[in-house]
């Protein structure tokens, strides 16, 4: 029976142990506690959660300033605004500085469902990509968060992780192994490599599932960390499988198909068709909508493989 | 009480921190010539404030540089870096050869200040209107420690048309952070003109007070006024502090005085030789 948690919650469980493990560990939010979840870590440590109001840009410099003296901080938000809205303070207060800064942005991505484009994030993670030094995390289940948020804390420079609103159906062991920098196979495959990250890993599996069906033996991978990519682990899929699918709930510019492509194109071009939103908002509908409106599901990633095959002759 | 046990030389004597301040503009105006770029006009209008604060009011320690005890400085308006350098040579934590070599590559002095690369820089800084919410960040960070330290930042007045500058003047004042004191350099030019006529700013002492701040005006050039300044920021308890500091840009060269265009410019030898007359530098003396 496969458990289906909240990594949003999962989150704000960690930060909790976290605050337990160290008093070094602050938290800072933009009135939407509730909503990310770091209301678990205000509750037990009110003394070492702040509550900026309305103001990212804010936010984020002052979580700066608190790592400048030494805190463990996090500063988080929706994906859309603690990514968007202070892109520059992120760039200069946080990065330049090399500051010990975890941005999390919770709500990423088009499953955010009726709220609709404004707080959709389709853009996040090539924002913060561009950024030298920048970290970025995809989690994929409640476990992976866990891991990564533990990493992220005592990993010394900036980290954003991009979590969901949705749900996620955990598909990792308790005891998992997290590196920072390492993908995962999750599925073993010989004629394509499907690489995913948070919700659509999960339409990957699923993907696999379909092909496998027609005698296609499909790899899927997860690559949490989409910078610093696992190059290696990326390349080996390529030279083993021939071809590559990328899914992501994501626009594809700029994100995780752009960073599988740049390797490949450098390193050892091989047929490859992206999953993700292609250049445009998002808009209001349920999470399920929208991903079948804009073919982020399992049967889109199952064409795309089949496009990746023919291509490969 | 506060404890005083670092910087051994505090100087609390008016006239030892003018010599110093004029010591300060002249490594200033020297720099930027020999860089062939850099702000003069901003660096010169905030020195009196810089050199009050590292040579009287901070507990700092330049051959400790990272002790958690210490004061701490923000230059939210970065582009004064030469200001800042100046002082922290002439406090010691580094050498008249890196001032030498300032906007070089792989010079610890960057165009902006860069804390990563230069001890005694606390941020880095140059994008305007962050370094007011980093030095929050800072205060509340370290207000709990038992040496109390204090954390000081220096804003532009034509910064402060920045709208983040207010939501940290909102957040400061809500969590009542009173080791935290700022000073606007208020030279009233910027880039492009008059900052009245750009995008008028005042009435600033007014502003922070309705953010719920103490505010105190001051003559940002008269020693004294701002010691006492500090005094009083030091005697508040309960809610930040903003100085509002009247100063003229490029203060002690009258050429470059209250001009914009002296902003972002470096004077050539000739005007180098008018500026430093001006400082009372024996030309073409060597600086020490």
């Amino acid at each position: 029976m496969t458990r289906i948690l909240s990594t949003r919650e999962e989150f704000g469980r960690t930060l909790v142990r976290l605050g337990e493990m160290s008093r070094d560990v602050v938290v800072l939010d933009a009135d939407l506690s509730s909503s990310t979840c770091t209301r678990l870590f205000a509750d037990r440590f009110p003394d070492r959660f702040f509550n900026m109001g309305i103001s990212e840009q804010d936010m984020i410099c002052t979580a700066a300033g608190m790592s400048l003296a030494g805190k463990i901080s996090f500063a988080c938000s929706f994906a859309v605004f603690v990514t968007g809205r202070c892109w520059e303070q992120i760039r200069q207060s946080v990065a330049l500085p090399g500051c010990n800064v975890n941005i999390v942005g919770t709500h990423g991505g088009i499953t955010v469902g009726q709220d609709g484009a404004s707080h959709q994030a389709l853009e996040d993670i090539a924002v913060m990509r561009a950024i030298p030094s920048m970290t970025v995390i995809v989690p994929a289940d409640a476990v992976e968060t866990r891991k990564a948020v533990e990493a992220a804390a005592w990993y010394d420079g900036p980290v954003y992780i991009r979590l969901t609103r949705e749900k996620l159906p955990v598909i990792y062991p308790d005891e998992k192994r997290f590196r920072i920098g390492a993908g995962v196979q999750v599925q073993e495959g010989t004629d394509v490599t499907l690489f995913g990250i948070g919700l659509m890993l999960h339409q990957a599996l699923e993907a696999a599932a379909l092909l496998r069906a027609e005698g296609i033996s499909a790899r899927v991978v997860d690559v949490a960390t989409v910078k610093p990519l696992d190059e290696e682990l990326v390349l080996r899929c390529a030279r083993e499988t021939g071809c590559v699918v990328t899914a992501e709930e994501h626009s594809i510019i700029g994100g995780l198909g752009d960073a599988v492509g740049e390797v490949l194109l450098r390193r050892h071009p091989v047929p490859m068709e992206r999953i993700g939103v292609r250049d445009a908002f998002g808009r209001s509908g349920t999470p399920q909508d929208l991903l079948d409106y804009f073919e982020l599901t399992p049967a889109a990633i199952a064409d795309a493989a089949r496009q990746a095959l023919k291509r490969k002759g | 009480m506060r404890q005083s046990n670092t910087n051994s030389c505090r100087i609390h004597d008016p006239e030892q921190l003018r010599e110093l301040a004029r010591k300060v503009r002249v490594s200033i105006v020297r720099m930027i010539h020999r860089a062939r770029s850099g702000h003069p006009g901003g660096s010169l209008s905030c020195t009196d404030i810089l050199v009050c604060l590292y040579f009287s009011e901070m507990r700092h320690y330049p051959v400790q540089p990272y002790w958690p005890g210490r004061d701490r400085f923000v230059l939210s308006k970065g582009h004064a870096a030469p200001a800042l350098y100046a002082v922290l040579k002439h406090s010691g934590y580094i050498t008249q050869r890196d001032l030498d070599r300032l906007r070089q590559l792989s010079s610890i002095l960057q165009g902006h200040p860069d804390s990563r690369r230069c001890p005694g820089v606390e941020a880095s800084t140059g994008s305007l209107g962050q370094g007011l919410s980093v030095a929050h960040g800072m205060a509340l960070a370290i207000r709990t420690l038992p040496e109390r330290p204090r954390v000081y930042a220096v804003l532009g007045d034509g910064e402060v048309q920045e709208g983040q500058v207010w939501e940290a003047a909102m957040s400061a004042a809500h969590y009542r952070t009173d080791n935290l004191c700022a000073f606007v350099d208020a030279n009233g030019l910027q880039i492009d003109g008059e900052v009245r006529r750009i995008m008028g700013v005042e009435p600033l002492v007014d502003k922070f007070r309705s953010f719920g701040w103490n505010a105190i005006e001051i003559d940002g050039h008269d020693i004294a006024a701002i010691l006492a300044a500090l005094q009083q920021a030091r005697a508040c308890s309960g809610m930040p502090t903003a100085v509002v500091a009247r100063t003229v840009k490029g203060k002690g060269v009258p050429l470059f005085e209250n001009k914009a265009k002296w902003h972002g410019k470096a004077p050539n030898d000739e005007e180098l030789a008018h500026a430093l007359e001006a400082l009372g530098e024996p030309a073409p003396g060597v600086d020490e």
